[in-house]
């Protein structure tokens, strides 16, 4: 217990160079480049003074090195300071934002773990067959579709021609928000509360940007369970459980497909990533109210310090996700923590 | 295995007798990863179409993408748009053709341009350590796990819209891609016997790289870059769709997307089906091109 304490505060320590490096790296290159939030506040016909007073009160004249100390003092102590456009906290928006990220990146990796995981370990069993390469052409070709694009492909299909599902926004326009104000993630809320239709509503909503962001993610873990499930099929212990007289199924599936899933789990905090980026395309697609439709509002209005705040609440949830990752990771395999 | 082990013996590569030597390999491969060798020719097929449309965009299509009277405004597609035309009244199909000028040279120049910044970056600090190795490993390791794609948003808004902006943008995300890669091998074939050899002999430095490491990754940097295009040719469109890519006048894949999104209400379904499809073919091509060379140039690559 004292190792994997002792490894889980050397694994927390190396997470601050990365949400450091990539602070700075926006920080320094939102000031470098032209435009900046006053003028894009106050219009460019504002006089000349009226900038400048605007950026005094915004602490802009200051030196960047100035600034960046400033601002970085104020994270140690949890805080990512006001909006510069809005009087606002910059955590307002981000608080209110999250929950809708959340709600559809896990949704997103279900769907993603459920087709590829069974998918991935079938043309292991199967390798060099017709339905192994089948398999192989679908995990390439889910993986170049554009999440963008097979969500507009969707819409057209199942909510313009069929007319089954809405095409955007997390709820309906009557439904009433005192359901969802417990936690944000609407599908728990409306559950808590009892509301039925609403949680049908809510579910109908999410079925289409979840699916969409799990197919296209699918192929990964198709590749990523394949691989590992030949490596595993090859080892003694498979070797052994055939030799048993185990039929072949319980072989592949329950002595392989454990051993191989391993693996897939250490390789999750990299498709996290991956799954974020899907989930801003994936909420352009379908106006749906998160964290990257928030970060790309806010990029038209050059609001530093809410830009500022999202990557990082971005850069500490990738590491947060990889932490948990390790830490799951170390509890399976004893080794890690040597 | 035997085989790659000859090649890494013969220490003192020429270009001749490296070329032979891959052309072997592919011969070798034809005839043993038959369908690896399909992926591959297929691959190659569709980026070969492409391209020629790209080159020559005259012998595709007589219309002009940026012609506002090419016919009606979102007419479904006829024996004259193939593809129909958009709400502008331009031919889907020219936009097509002369929009694939843009994203594959976008995905080619930035993924050029990862690649000659990464692959030295990846070299030196493979072969030097020390500190610079360990602060540009976590800076690389840093910007890796970090989505890209949010990345190449920041990137492309702070640049704002231009050919050169969004291949610049494009290119920050996958510059850790070649210097992990290339880190990662200097390493282990640092450790081996013939450059040791070498630098007992007093080859210098540079000399070593060029003559006795670098040889040895070509194979993996060229699967991985084919493989970088595609993500490349992804990001771009993304980049375009969410409205951060071009100016207006030019043709786009992902720009005619995010139009054509306007007009999925009404069901205006062919000004967004063809423009996705290209993307995706686009992308298919060079990640099946990547995936056969893999498995014909190193098949232990893919299964890592």
């Amino acid at each position: 217990m004292r190792h994997l304490l002792s490894y889980l505060i050397t694994r927390l320590l190396m997470a601050i160079p990365m949400v450091f490096i990539l602070l700075s790296l926006v920080f320094v290159v939102l000031r470098v480049m032209p435009g900046d939030p006053v003028s894009s506040m106050l219009g460019g016909h504002a006089p000349e003074e009226v900038i400048e007073r605007k950026k005094a009160e915004l602490g802009l004249n200051k030196p960047i090195a100035i600034q960046y100390v400033e601002y970085l003092g104020k994270l140690l102590r949890l805080d990512l300071g006001d909006s510069m456009i809005f009087t606002e906290r910059v955590s307002a928006p981000i608080l209110d934002k999250l929950p809708a990220t959340l709600e559809l990146t896990v949704c997103g990796l279900l769907v993603s773990l459920g087709l590829g995981v069974p998918l991935g370990a079938f043309a292991a069993r199967r390798r060099r067959s017709g339905r192994d390469y089948g398999i192989r052409l679908y995990a390439n070709a889910v993986y170049c579709i554009p999440v963008y694009w097979m969500g507009l492909m969707l819409q057209l299909v199942f909510g313009v021609w069929l007319g089954w599902v809405p095409i955007s926004g997390r709820t309906g326009p009557r439904m009433s928000s005192s359901a969802f104000s417990r936690t944000g993630f609407y599908l728990i809320d409306t559950l808590l509360t009892g509301d039925i239709q609403a949680f049908g509503d809510v579910f109908l909503h999410l079925l289409l940007p979840a699916f969409t962001l799990g197919v296209t993610l699918s192929g990964i873990f198709v590749r990523l369970t394949r691989a590992n499930m030949l490596d595993v099929l090859k080892s003694d212990y498979i070797l052994a459980a055939r030799a048993r007289g185990l039929p072949e199924r319980r072989v592949v599936y329950d002595h392989g497909l454990r051993n191989a899933l391993i693996p897939v789990v250490t390789m999750l905090g990299l498709q996290f990533s991956l799954l974020l980026a899907g989930a801003i395309l994936t909420e352009t697609t379908f106006s749906w109210p998160g964290m990257g439709r928030l970060l790309l509002e806010r990029i038209y209005l050059r609001d530093y310090p809410t830009i500022q705040g999202i990557i990082v609440v971005y850069a500490l949830f990738v590491s947060l996700v990889s932490l948990l990752v390790d830490l799951l990771y170390a509890a399976i395999d004893p080794r890690v923590r040597l | 295995m035997k085989r790659e082990n000859d090649v890494r013996s013969s220490a003192a590569f020429s270009p001749a007798s490296a070329a032979a030597s891959l052309v072997r390999r592919f011969a070798d491969a034809a005839r043993k990863y038959r369908a690896e060798w399909w992926i591959l020719l297929a691959g190659a097929l569709i980026i070969v179409l492409i391209g020629t449309m790209t080159v020559f965009p005259g012998l595709f299509t007589r219309f002009d993408p940026m012609d506002q009277e090419a016919g009606g405004q979102m007419e479904a597609p006829s024996r004259t748009h193939p593809m129909g035309t958009d709400n502008l009244s331009r031919d889907v199909w020219a936009r097509m053709v002369y929009g694939s000028q843009t994203i594959l040279g976008v995905a080619i120049a930035a993924a050029l341009l990862s690649a000659l910044i990464g692959i030295p970056l990846g070299l030196l600090s493979g072969f030097a350590g020390g500190a610079f190795d360990k602060v540009l490993s976590l800076v690389m390791d840093s910007v890796y796990s970090f989505p890209g794609l949010i990345l190449a948003i920041a990137f492309a808004s702070m640049l704002g819209p231009g050919v050169v902006n969004i291949t610049l943008s494009v290119s920050v995300v996958y510059i850790p891609t070649y210097f992990r890669l290339v880190r990662g091998q200097t390493l282990s074939i640092k450790e081996e016997v013939y450059v040791e050899a070498a630098r007992a002999l007093g080859a210098r430095r540079a000399a070593i790289l060029a003559r006795y490491v670098l040889p040895n990754i070509v194979a993996t940097i060229v699967v991985v870059f084919s493989m970088n295009v595609a993500d490349a040719i992804m990001t771009e469109a993304a980049l375009s769709y969410i409205g951060l890519g071009l100016p207006a006048g030019i043709p786009d894949w992902g720009m005619d997307l995010s139009m054509g999104k306007k007009f999925l209400p009404s069901g205006i379904w062919w000004m967004i089906t063809f423009p996705g499809l290209m993307i995706m073919l686009l992308a298919l091509g060079f990640t099946m091109l990547g995936e056969g060379l893999a498995e014909i140039l190193n098949p232990r690559l893919l299964e890592k």
